[in-house]
């Protein structure tokens, strides 16, 4: 048996250690094990959590995303276009009347372009649906002139709709104004529901993932104790729960977020694939792209690192309350 | 350690820990200790004693600067605790070797890890204190049990761990909760040799037991005893 006097003089131990076994040299050389339980069940807990908290974040943050492109989309593309329809009448010439209610469209402010649908044009769309076999001169078709709309200030429609009445009464102007302004209040709805949503689960995910880290970190109070006995620093003691817990929530959130992600992805696919048929477009028409761009999967990261974040914060601030009153 | 230094003299003599009019009450309404005056020496061997319930355990963490006094002054390497700033308080921590009664180990580290913890939490790197602790573990007879978790030890190779773990920082201070509460009599003054050698290296060491049988043999150490919250001190009769 060694001397105590020995073993505390510092000079005696190092010629010892060339003496060691080869399994203590091991011991000593072997990777550091975490003063932090690494897998505790409370700990898998919280990783569930936060991982079904993440994905939940960032599926409604995507859903406020594909709602928000979508209502723009039809705005954008409503209030970019509006139809005269000039209607064939008795002793009129369609073509003069078309070609009429065209320059006053022309000629009014805020226009971009106008073009006549041309007859032949007309008949091409509508043959599938009449049949073949008509003579579309005997049919009352109206023709189309497309009015698009510059980006500057929205024309004077009523001033407009006043002219084509009274050089061109047959002509009506399909101001699409009205519906226009209810999609955009439906749309504004939505967006404004989705956002609310998004923001009621950002909050609730932020209370899920603090409970569940002051869960996680109640079991380590001993540990915090014990640490804190031996002399290391309060700065120390955060640091070590801290790491352990900013790797725990990253664990999780990754798995929610990559989980998201992949769901995006597959809808994207679903969606190109279905682009073809009838209703693919559709789907197109009503939700728009469901890609939701590298936008939105930056918007996924920010939440999945924000959550992780949360959770090293969390145990950071257990840890500093708790030594706060050990004196 | 740096010795002297630093330290308040008193008849030339030199104080670790000194208590004035120390009185604890958990509940303010029962007082644990009361009005408890006493000082620990550099390079002394004291007992701690008195029945179950006294207050042994309390007035360890009472120097430990675990627990706040409800009244009187508590010094500490010849520092007023309460005017210690946290740091002040980390380092004066690391000057104590503590012996829990309980041990306190961590479970989920073994042995070896347990012991290296107060050379870790300094920042060292462990092929610097890797050595110190395998020799540490043998020297308490633990060579062969390093690399187990504390739930297969015995009572009395926790006890030892614990006592390794409370060594390694080679403490000016040692305090010893019931450190042989758990082992057979010759494991016990085994334990006991080891806690003198200490002394001898240089330690100032207080045990906390109510073993009679084991303070007679070292019956040249003090004896602080407590008995209905107040401390009485037997000097050895020398
Ligand atoms: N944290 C606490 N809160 C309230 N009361 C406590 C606390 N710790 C100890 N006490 C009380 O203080 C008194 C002294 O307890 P202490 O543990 O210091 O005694 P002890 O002398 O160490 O006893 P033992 O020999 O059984 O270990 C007891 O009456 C105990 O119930
Ligand atoms: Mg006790």
């Amino acid at each position: 048996m060694l001397h105590i006097k020995t073993l505390l003089s510092r000079k005696s131990l190092f010629p010892k250690v060339a003496s060691l076994d080869v399994g203590q040299g091991r011991l000593i050389e072997k990777r550091r094990v975490a003063l932090v339980q690494r897998d505790s069940i409370s700990g898998r807990a919280l990783v569930t959590v936060v991982a079904i908290m993440t994905f939940l974040a960032t599926l409604s943050a995507g859903a406020a995303f594909l709602v928000a492109q979508a209502s723009d989309g039809w705005q954008h593309q409503v209030s970019q276009e509006m139809t005269i329809q000039v209607r064939p009448a008795e002793g009129r010439s369609l073509d003069k009347d078309a070609a009429a209610a065209a320059a006053l469209a022309r000629a009014t402010r805020g226009i971009a372009s106008v073009r006549i649908v041309s007859k032949a044009e007309s008949e091409r769309l509508l043959q599938p649906w009449l049949g073949s076999g008509l003579n579309f001169d005997a049919l009352p078709i109206p023709r189309m002139i497309i009015v698009k709309l510059g980006n500057g200030a929205p024309p004077d429609l009523q001033a407009l709709n006043a002219a084509l009445a009274k050089a061109v009464p047959n002509a009506a102007l399909d101001d699409h104004r009205l519906w226009l302004q209810r999609l955009d209040t439906m749309a504004g709805t939505m967006e404004t529901g989705a956002v609310l949503v998004f923001m009621l689960v950002l909050v609730a995910t932020a209370l899920a993932v603090g409970f569940a880290t002051r869960g996680a970190m109640a079991g380590n109070r001993d540990i915090i104790d014990v640490l804190h006995f031996v002399g290391a620093s309060d700065g120390y003691i955060a640091r070590e729960f801290q790491g352990h817990f900013l790797r725990l929530g990253a664990t999780g959130a990754a798995s929610g977020a990559l989980l998201a992600v992949l769901i995006y992805a597959a809808a994207g696919l679903f969606e190109h694939f279905a682009m073809a048929t009838a209703g693919g477009d559709q789907l197109r028409a009503l939700f728009g792209s469901f890609s939701i761009g590298s936008r939105g999967y930056g918007v996924i990261a920010m939440i999945a690192l924000g959550i992780a974040l949360l959770t090293a914060f969390m145990s950071r601030s257990v840890v500093i309350r708790h030594l706060r009153g050990l004196y | 350690m740096g010795g002297a230094a630093g330290l308040p003299h008193m008849k030339g003599i030199t104080f670790l820990v000194r208590f004035e009019n120390v009185s604890l009450s958990y509940d303010g309404e029962h007082a644990t200790l009361r009005d408890v005056n006493f000082a620990i020496e550099q390079h002394s061997f004291q007992f701690l004693t008195g029945p179950s319930g006294a207050g042994k355990t309390s007035l360890l963490r009472l120097m430990l600067m675990a627990l706040k006094p409800t009244s009187g002054q508590i010094s500490v390497f010849g520092r007023r605790v309460e005017t210690l700033s946290k740091p002040q308080l980390t380092a004066a921590r690391r000057r104590i070797g503590v012996v829990f009664q309980d041990f306190r180990l961590l479970d989920h580290l073994t042995v070896y890890d347990n012991v290296a913890l107060p050379l870790r939490v300094l920042g060292q790197p462990e092929s610097k204190y890797g050595p110190e602790v395998i020799e540490l573990l043998q020297w308490v007879g633990l060579g062969d049990r390093m690399r187990v978790l504390p739930a297969v030890l015995s009572g009395g190779e926790k006890q030892r761990t614990a006592i390794a773990r409370a060594l390694i920082g080679r403490p000016e201070l040692l305090l010893a909760d019931e450190p042989t509460g758990n082992v057979d009599p010759t494991l016990a003054r085994r334990l006991l040799r080891l806690f003198a050698e200490l002394h001898r290296s240089g330690t100032s060491v207080v045990i906390a037991t109510h073993d009679l049988g084991l303070m007679e043999q070292f019956a040249g150490a003090k004896r602080l005893v407590l008995a209905d919250g107040r401390l009485h001190v037997f000097e050895p009769h020398s």
